[in-house]
């Protein structure tokens, strides 16, 4: 019978568990700004691990990515370094929804990230599996390894990822394991429990990875990066570096008859699975058994890295057994004589109900406790990151005893992403998705800068460098839109032989340049012709400039609808407040209040299970305090 | 504070009709409609005076009634906001009119107890009244809750939802194309996009011509009648429209989804919605299944519960009980003529506080008791006439105009070739101001429908 022997490792001001994608930025983040911090990781090769698809970046995502790199995270400085292609989407549509996707060197990802863990000041990097949380009278007090090492904290950031009783399935076969082949955490999960954390159990899934010299590629569609590549980060000026290309190939009526013929053998068919897994990610069988009419679905064969062989086959995550796995992908054109290199698997594990989280991520339970990443039920690398700044932040700010940094659901996505979860609860991973912003004109990726540099200032996190050049595009941006207003055109023929050659009507009265933008058809480059005194900018500036007046009329609607939002967030309700003690409150609002413990009444308001009467009667209860309250002083 | 203007006077047939308004605007939205003598607006004319004048339509400049207005700047009003009262002749049309012209100058409608709110919010009402006040709202906007799920009768609700789903298809369509963009969804065409708006608002304006006509608005208590087959409702429906005068209104507009008949008992009007006609096929609970009697009564002022005490007790007696535990109702033990196999008090102690009559309409007995407790119930307010139609209609055609305007916004926007995002939004709007008349709100609605209609994923 072999045992640790504990002892006294060390002390810190703040530790980090796991080092995923959220768990990086949350250390670094700490560590940043002035703290004594430690990330631990039950694998130093398991650093910030792309475990499923090798790129950062996407509809909803790419804008995840802006803003945490204008709060001054890592994930867009780390992929710029290490993309090996670059598409901007979403083109054909508005500015809003374009977004940014690179696809990643997953190795050299992990290595740049591990090495900048390494290379921060205050930060230390350690293997170790912790096993327990030290909680002492309600508050974090630092944690304890498999090994017997205790390390104490002022607080604790956990972000464990889809590590907590990990079990790995593959078709008949399941078993306790961790993604990509690591081993599970399978004690710290029951200790959440044991401290009262409700957990509850999801599911994900990744498709297997071939050698790329198995691949027919001529019989499939290459699909190119942009010719032009934007960065992910502000302070990254130009990329320019050789692209590697994807591959689009097919399923087709021979798959899907594999895939049918075998479907007992799929454990989610078979009934050994219950966990819930993401709606946008449906294996290969859920779609062909969910949408049967559709003949043949998208296969995109993605590369790995530039110094490997391994592909990643996107489109055909699956369960199936290894058997049935390889005569499926050899139906599909291209893959006739495909070699697996690691097999697909669906993997189990616990997460938290991120509803006993405050809105900085900080548990309500424990004090100086905070939970980040795909523990509190989210998908996505983006997703954890976001939420891994955030927390890192928080527990900052807390030690600090400082008003926690909260955006809210007009300010960004990682404000949506973090109010969805703690206000709402999720059932299934949480995936951002540029529809579930009320204010999407509003927060677009190309202004993720503007919107939250300041914030990211402000807590300590955005260099000078970065600031001053904020400052420089935010008054240069200003400059040219006063200008445009005063600037006038006249109707002269000069002006108006101008306007015909570039395909747009002649003028008829005096009008401004910024109005004449607004026109469909005309550019605010188009026009460089007749506007002599126009300054020299930066092409990020002008095309500010050109979306700011654009889509000034929707932009408007919007900024009156956050006004009114806004006046129900600012009307702050106390953590302490009895809900089930305020009279005209119905017995379902009582309970679903005292759940949540909303932090305003706007965040009230979006509990499912409070009706605009109760939000109604909390409006005058906080008038009744408020009165009360200036009454006695 | 947005402006926002109600009736101030109870429905019904009275001398003079008041529409109130309240908020920053309320004195240029009525200087907008009101012409004083000598063509002076409202604000021209002396604060805190009745002024003589007319409301004109400022569209067609014809005259829509002769008035009295007053206007009283903040903060020295009920709300402690700038107050107008405009005082028109009474009865629906002239109301509904004047409050319909208010709503079109950018006034909303006020919520329940919203004016007792603001005053309170606004520090005009003592901290000693707040949980009277609490009372006030919460009864007023739970009902007011309740009430826009149901507001629109019959086949106008189908419509107004038929419309949403259309709506909501092409959101998820548009939404599933923005966010997953290669995943081979068919990209949703412009010209797809017009049909589809071109028809919703050809829809919508219907819907508002339809509100438009002159549909007899009558105000009574809304009751229904509930029961298992045969225990005596359409003897009842019968007995109480022999001794009674009643007018038997189809409503234009609707099928034959819901009659109502209108019936006038020592001085109490009844509004008796008879849905798919209770007298043909005397089950509306079997009938019609229990959601809808749940959703009929939701929206109902009063419920008459008839049960056969010559039968024994059954689930179907469970489930009518448990509908009504909430509602003001009255109980009527029917067919005591014959042998009697259900006790009362079991019932009385199933539906505590609820009246209990005994009855038989055969021979006529227990009739008479039903309209005096009736008109007890109605003159000590345990029963209440709900919100005014007036109002309702107003409301919904107010919902409807907003709906069309964005409508047309989106497109314009087409026209104007705005990439589809923004489109969208003016198509949610559209949606969203459909929801409140069916009391849908939009929320995950649009995920679930993407995830079913599209096959997304990687």
């Amino acid at each position: 019978m072999s045992k640790a022997i504990e002892f006294f490792a060390g002390e810190y001001d703040i530790i980090v568990v796991g080092a995923g994608h959220a768990g990086c930025e949350a250390a670094i983040a700490a560590a940043k700004m002035g703290k004594e911090t430690l990330i631990l990781t039950m694998s130093l090769d398991a650093v910030a691990l792309l475990a499923c698809n090798p790129s950062i970046g996407g509809t909803g995502k790419g804008h995840l990515v802006k803003e945490i790199d204008a709060l001054g995270g890592e994930m867009g400085l780390n992929i710029d370094r290490t993309m090996i292609q670059s598409r901007m989407l979403n083109t054909s549509k508005g500015p809003a929804v374009h977004s940014l996707r690179a696809q990643a060197d997953k190795f050299e990802y992990q290595n740049k990230m591990k090495y900048r863990l390494e290379d921060q000041e205050k930060l230390d990097l350690r293997q170790g599996e912790v096993t327990e949380i030290l909680v002492e009278d309600g508050v974090a007090r630092g944690v304890k390894t498999r090994t017997g090492a205790t390390y104490r904290a002022g607080a604790v950031v956990i972000a464990t990822g889809t590590y907590l009783k990990g079990r790995i399935f593959i078709g008949e076969l399941n078993y306790e394991g961790g993604p990509n082949g690591f081993f599970p955490s399978t004690e710290l999960s029951d200790n959440l429990r044991s401290i009262g954390f409700e957990m509850r159990r999801f599911k994900t899934g990744t498709p297997a990875r071939i050698h790329s010299k198995s691949v027919d590629f001529s019989k499939t569609e290459a699909q190119h990066g942009d010719e032009e590549i934007i960065p992910f980060s502000f302070m990254t000026d130009e990329l320019d570096m050789e692209q590697i290309p994807c591959y689009l190939t097919y399923t087709n009526e021979k798959t899907h008859q594999i895939i049918l013929d075998n479907i007992g053998r799929s454990p989610m068919y078979a009934g050994d699975m219950e966990s819930v897994g993401p709606r946008y990610c449906p294996s290969i069988e859920d779609k062909v058994v969910r949408f049967t009419d559709k003949k043949r679905h998208q296969v995109f064969i993605e590369p790995e890295g530039r110094e490997t062989a391994e592909m990643y086959v996107q489109g055909m995550s699956t369960t199936l057994p290894e058997d049935v796995l390889l005569e499926m992908m050899r139906s599909v054109e291209g893959l006739e004589n495909v070699k697996i290199m690691r097999g697909a698997y669906a993997i189990e594990y616990d997460c938290i109900d991120p509803t006993q989280l405050k809105l900085s991520l900080e548990s309500r339970a424990v004090e100086n406790l905070f939970f980040s990443g795909q523990i509190n039920g989210t998908s996505g690398y983006e997703e954890a990151a976001s939420q891994g700044l955030l927390a890192g932040i928080n527990a900052v700010l807390k030690l600090e005893e400082k008003e926690p940094l909260v955006l809210d659901r007009s300010e960004a996505y990682i404000g949506v992403l973090i109010d969805d979860l703690v206000t709402k609860g999720t059932e299934e991973p949480y995936r951002m998705m540029t529809s579930r912003s009320e204010y999407r004109l509003t927060l677009r990726q190309d202004n993720a800068d503007l919107r939250l540099t300041e914030k990211g200032y402000s807590v300590g996190l955005v260099s000078q460098e970065r600031y001053r050049r904020y400052l420089e595009k935010k008054s240069s941006i200003e400059d040219e839109m006063e200008r445009l207003k005063n600037h006038k055109l006249t109707p002269s023929a000069e002006v108006n032989e101008y306007l015909k050659s570039i395909g747009t009507t002649p003028l008829k009265t005096p009008t401004s340049m910024y109005d004449f933008i607004k026109r469909p058809e005309v550019s605010y480059d188009m026009l460089a012709g007749i506007d002599m005194e126009r300054p020299e900018l930066k092409k990020e500036v002008r095309m500010q400039v050109e979306i700011q007046i654009k889509y000034d009329g929707y932009i408007k609607k919007q900024t009156i609808q956050i006004g009114q939002f806004r006046k129900l967030e600012h009307k702050k309700l106390s953590e302490e407040i009895d809900y089930s003690e305020i009279k005209g409150l119905r017995l379902e609002a009582r309970q679903k209040l005292n759940d949540i413990k909303p932090e305003s009444v706007g965040q009230a308001s979006r509990i499912s299970g409070v009706s605009p009467a109760d939000i109604n009667v909390l409006l005058i209860y906080l008038e009744q305090q408020n009165r009360n309250r200036s009454g006695r002083e | 504070m947005d402006t926002i203007v109600a009736i101030a006077t109870p429905p019904g047939e009275g001398g003079i009709g008041i529409i109130r308004l309240s908020g920053s605007k309320a004195v240029s939205i009525s200087d907008r409609l009101f012409r004083g003598l000598s063509e002076k607006n409202l604000s021209g004319l002396e604060e805190r005076k009745l002024n003589y004048g007319h409301i004109v339509n400022p569209t067609d400049k014809k005259i829509v009634d002769e008035v009295m207005a007053v206007y009283m700047k903040e903060p020295k009003t009920y709300t402690k906001e700038d107050v107008v009262e405009i005082h028109c002749h009474g009865g629906a049309i002239s109301v509904r009119r004047i409050l319909e012209l208010v709503l079109s100058e950018g006034a909303r409608l006020a919520d329940r107890g919203e004016f007792t709110k603001r005053a309170f919010l606004n520090g005009r009402i003592d901290l000693s009244q707040a949980e009277a006040v609490i009372d006030l709202i919460k009864a007023k906007t739970d009902a007011n809750f309740d009430m826009s799920l149901n507001q629109l009768e019959g086949s106008m609700t189908k419509k107004v939802r038929e419309l949403q789903n259309e709506l909501l298809s092409m959101i998820a369509h548009i939404e599933a194309s923005i966010d997953f963009p290669d995943q081979d969804v068919e990209q949703i065409t412009s010209e797809e996009l017009k049909k589809t708006a071109k028809s919703v608002y050809s829809e919508i304006d219907t819907l508002i011509a339809t509100s438009n006509t002159g549909r007899i608005i009558k105000e009574g208590v809304k009751t229904v009648i509930l029961g298992k087959p045969n225990v005596g409702k359409s003897s009842l429906m019968n007995a109480l429209m022999r001794e009674n005068r009643a007018i038997v209104t189809d409503i234009p507009g609707t099928t034959r989804d819901i009659i109502e008949e209108y019936v006038n008992i020592n001085g109490v009007p009844l509004r008796i919605i008879d849905t798919a006609g209770i007298r043909e096929t005397d089950d509306l609970v079997e009938k019609i299944g229990v959601e809808r009697a749940k959703e009929v009564l939701r929206d109902a002022d009063l419920a008459i519960v008839v049960f056969d005490c010559s039968k024994e007790f059954e689930s179907e007696d469970l489930a009518i009980i448990s509908l009504v535990k909430d509602k003001p109702a009255i109980v009527l033990f029917n067919k005591t003529d014959l042998e009697s196999k259900l006790r009362e008090e079991d019932i009385a102690k199933m539906l505590k506080g609820k009246h209990i009559i005994t009855t038989s309409m055969l021979e006529g007995k227990g009739i008479d008791r039903l309209e005096e407790k009736l008109r007890e119930m109605f003159l000590s307010s345990e029963v209440e006439i709900g919100e005014d139609p007036v109002v309702t209609n107003a409301r919904q055609k107010d919902l409807l105009i907003k709906a069309k305007e964005n409508i047309q916004d989106a497109l314009d926007a087409l026209n104007m070739e705005m990439p589809v995002d923004c489109i969208e939004v003016d198509i949610k709007g559209c949606w969203e101001n459909l929801g409140f008349i069916t009391g849908d709100s939009i929320g995950e609605d649009i995920i679930d429908k993407i995830f079913k209609n599209f096959c997304i994923g990687k």
